[in-house]
Order: structure tokens, then C-alpha cells, then sequence
């Protein structure tokens, strides 16, 4: 089966491959499990919604003894990376209030790869918003493929990588889209690169790093490079590409 | 047969809703046969029966739902319809009234951007959203680019080269297009009965 929703202000995909009827009732329902955890998390970490719980610690009006667990874990995983990245990671934003948003869609895309995991499926894929968890293999029973989008022409990729068991996060900003600052600099705008991707085994590391990394600007691909486990490929607003010297492995031949 | 999927989405306070398909058990709404899993000698292999469960799988996620807002629709004048409303986030697990859509293939209008056209096609099979394509969008490359010394000389560069190939999914930067999402809604908003 295959279905996309869209949660979180973004399309969310499940692509579970089956066989059978009796498979694709599981995938479906397992799917529909795996949807109702982005819901939960939406409603919990959206500063876009009013009532979330992230909304209402922004507020004042949630003290931190009464925070449900998930948001102490998120918490504690943002202080995490901002270690990790030297502060370059930093869900404080320009107006003081907390984001997390650059953790917690690599963390959920996680959670629903567990939740499928779980249920006996060796074989999906998870996209939320061009991040993406592939496990197994396609329904030609062949590794997931994944192209990298064209920050200048948004209907075409520039770039075809193989996923075997592997994840993708893709940080950036088209030159006429959102605006992304560094954390350091809150008032800068980055715009040196329009697009940094990560890849690795697991989808939160890649999301978290990507994050990092893109408001690093240029010096990002380091970082990637410095990271056992992770390659990235960035992208300039000339169209000039930069990768990391292992990325060539995830390259489709 | 791969297909190109590609996906954008909107962050926008006012503009947020799900369209939920229903978890329906009838396949008949199917219309291609799903291919069955070439590697059926593997060990990962799901196709196995033993391995399905049917047990409900215990989602320790969602300890303490927060309470949902009902987003307000977006307001479109390219929209001939208004889009099938549902509440974009319950707390889970209570089941959501669904959208039905109708099986095909729907095509938004062109949808005006500032910096120019967005159209989007939805594809529905068996009774859901099964694939997004972008049939317009507005291109940003400029129309010259020097290939200019590399800042990190250790590390491989080069001039990135457009390409259209068959690839299972497609990993961006998350647009912000609300041009797009009015598109898509048309889209669906035709698909639903």
C-alpha cells in the first residue's frame, strides 16, 4: 500500500510493498497507526497550533514538573545535539520562544519506522516532507531509491541515491522560500547554500545533522564529513554541489 | 513501476488539514495488482504470513494527548469547491471521520504564486492519496553559473545537473508553497465525494 496525508503542513507517505490481501489489511492498518502518531505529534510540538503543549510552555502557561515525557525527551535530545553541533543546532528562536521542529520530524519519522517495524513489515518507507526512513526493499524488490530535489527547478532531482536499510534529510531554503538564520547570528539570514542532504543508517541522526549543518552555511559539509556514519551532499546558490568523500557509495550507478 | 513522487509542503497557520482515508478493509477499490516481492527467499521477508500480526501494537507515544484546534480552511479563489474539511489532529486514538475520495487521476489549477505558477495532480488509488505530482512549478536558476574555486578544496565538487528519472520518493527542503497546498486541495477537493 501506499498513501500520503498531509500532516504536520507537510505530505507524509507510507509505502509499505505487499503481496497479498491479507498483507496489505496488516500494511493498511499499520499504516493508519503510524499516521495517528504524526497527528500526536503534531498536536503536541506544533508552535503553529494553539493548544499544543509546545505552544503552551511558550506561553508560560506549562510548567516544566507537569511536561508530558515526550516532551522531556525532546527537550533533553535538543540540549543533546546542541552539544553535538556547538550550539549550531539551537531550537531557541529569533523571538526567544522554543522550535523544535528540526528534531522532532527525524524523530517521528523514527518512532514510525518502530511502530511498522514492530508490527513484522521489513519492507517500508517513511516520507515526511522529503525526509525519509527506507527499510528492505521496494515492491520490484530492490533497494529504495530517493532523488535529491533541484533547489532551482523543484519538479526535477539533480541526483539518484540508493537507500539499502538507509535515511535522507534534506535542510534548506529555496532562494525565494523560507528564510533560515544561524543560531549564532540570529539576526543573519544563510544564504550561501540553498540545500544541504544527509545520509546515513537512521533517519534522526540525519535529520538533526542536517539541521546543524545547514545553518553552518558553506563550512557544513564539514561537519558532515567530521560525523562517522553520515554523508552529505550541499548544494550552493550558484548550483555548485559539494559532498562528503564517502557520499559516492549512496550514488545510484 | 517506481514512480515519481514528489512532495512539498506548506507550514502555514491557517492553512493546515489532513485528508484521512479510511482504514477500510474492501480492496476492490484497487485498480493495478500490487507487485508481489521479487526476494521472497529473504529473511526480511514480510510476505510471509507468520510473520503478519493482527495484534494491536502498543504505542507508548502517546501518553498524554493534547487537546486539537480545528484549523481554519484556507481561503482560495482558485478553488471551485471548498475543500473537504477534516479535523487536521485528534488526540489519538479516536478515529477520525474520513474524506472519501474517488479512485483517478485530478488535476489542480494553476495556481498563481508570486514568483509564478504551481500546479499539482493527485493521484488516488483504492480510495487514498497515493502519489502528488508537480506538473508546473516556477523555475529559480539563474541563467548563468560560474564554476568557481571550491571554499573546501578536500572535498569533491561540482556543477549539479538537472535530471527527471524514476526514483521511489524525493527528498527536499519542505516548500512553503501556499500556492501548492491550494492546488493539491483543488485536487482532492475533486476527488472527494
Amino acid at each position: 500500500m501506499k498513501e500520503t496525508r498531509i500532516i504536520m503542513g507537510m505530505p507524509i507517505t507510507m509505502n509499505i510493498p505487499a503481496g497479498d490481501r491479507p498483507l496489505r489489511q496488516a500494511a493498511v492498518k499499520i499504516a493508519e497507526k503510524a499516521f495517528d502518531h504524526f497527528v500526536s505529534v503534531d498536536n503536541r510540538f506544533s508552535t503553529y497550533k494553539y493548544d499544543s503543549e509546545m505552544s503552551r510552555i511558550n506561553r508560560g502557561e506549562h510548567a516544566e514538573d507537569e511536561w508530558s515525557d515526550e516532551m522531556k525527551e525532546i527537550i533533553k535530545l535538543c540540549e543533546n545535539t546542541k552539544k553535538d553541533t556547538d550550539g549550531y543546532f539551537d531550537i531557541v528562536d529569533r523571538q526567544g520562544k522554543l522550535d523544535p521542529s528540526g528534531i522532532v520530524k527525524g524523530w517521528a519519522i523514527r518512532n514510525a519506522a518502530d511502530i511498522i517495524r514492530s508490527a513484522g513489515f521489513g519492507n517500508f518507507l517513511v516520507d515526511a516532507g522529503g525526509d525519509i526512513q527506507a527499510v528492505g526493499k521496494n515492491e520490484d524488490g530492490r533497494p529504495w531509491t530517493v532523488g535529491i530535489r533541484d533547489p532551482f527547478k523543484q519538479d526535477e532531482i539533480v541526483k539518484k541515491v540508493v537507500l539499502d536499510n538507509a535515511a535522507i534529510a534534506t535542510s534548506g531554503t529555496y532562494i525565494r522560500g523560507q528564510h533560515i538564520y544561524d543560531p549564532k547570528d540570529k539576526t543573519a539570514d544563510i544564504t550561501d547554500i540553498v540545500s544541504l542532504t544527509v545520509v546515513g543508517d537512521d533517519i534522526y541522526e540525519a535529520d538533526r545533522f542536517a539541521t546543524a549543518a545547514f545553518a553552518m552555511g558553506k563550512a557544513g559539509i564539514d561537519l558532515i564529513e567530521r560525523l562517522p556514519g553520515l554523508e552529505g551532499y550541499m548544494i550552493d546558490r550558484e548550483g555548485i554541489a559539494t559532498m562528503t568523500t564517502g557520499f559516492y557509495n549512496y550514488e545510484a550507478p | 513501476m517506481n514512480k515519481f513522487l514528489l512532495s512539498a509542503g506548506v507550514v502555514a497557520a491557517f492553512a493546515l488539514y489532513a485528508f484521512i482515508g479510511q482504514a477500510h478493509t474492501d480492496v476492490s477499490g484497487i485498480q493495478t495488482p500490487i507487485a508481489t516481492n521479487a526476494n521472497s527467499g529473504t529473511s526480511n521477508n514480510p510476505n510471509a504470513s507468520h510473520t503478519v500480526s493482527n495484534a494491536p501494537v502498543d504505542i507508548v507515544y502517546n501518553k498524554t494527548p493534547t487537546k486539537a484546534t480545528t484549523p481554519i480552511p484556507a481561503k482560495s479563489r482558485y478553488q471551485k469547491t471548498p475543500p473537504a474539511q477534516t479535523p487536521a489532529s485528534t488526540p489519538a486514538p479516536a478515529p477520525v471521520a474520513a474524506a472519501k475520495f474517488k479512485d483517478g487521476t485530478y488535476t489542480g489549477p494553476a495556481s498563481d504564486a508570486y514568483f509564478g505558477t504551481v500546479q499539482v495532480q493527485a493521484v488516488v488509488s483504492g480510495g487514498k492519496l497515493s502519489d502528488v505530482n508537480i506538473l508546473q512549478y516556477p523555475s529559480d536558476r539563474g541563467t548563468s553559473r560560474e564554476i568557481s574555486a571550491s571554499s573546501l578544496p578536500t572535498l569533491k565538487s561540482e556543477a549539479i545537473q538537472s535530471q527527471s528519472a524514476n526514483v521511489d520518493a524525493v527528498s527536499g527542503a519542505t516548500q512553503t508553497s501556499q500556492a501548492f497546498i491550494q492546488s493539491l486541495g483543488s485536487a482532492l477537493a475533486m476527488a472527494a465525494n
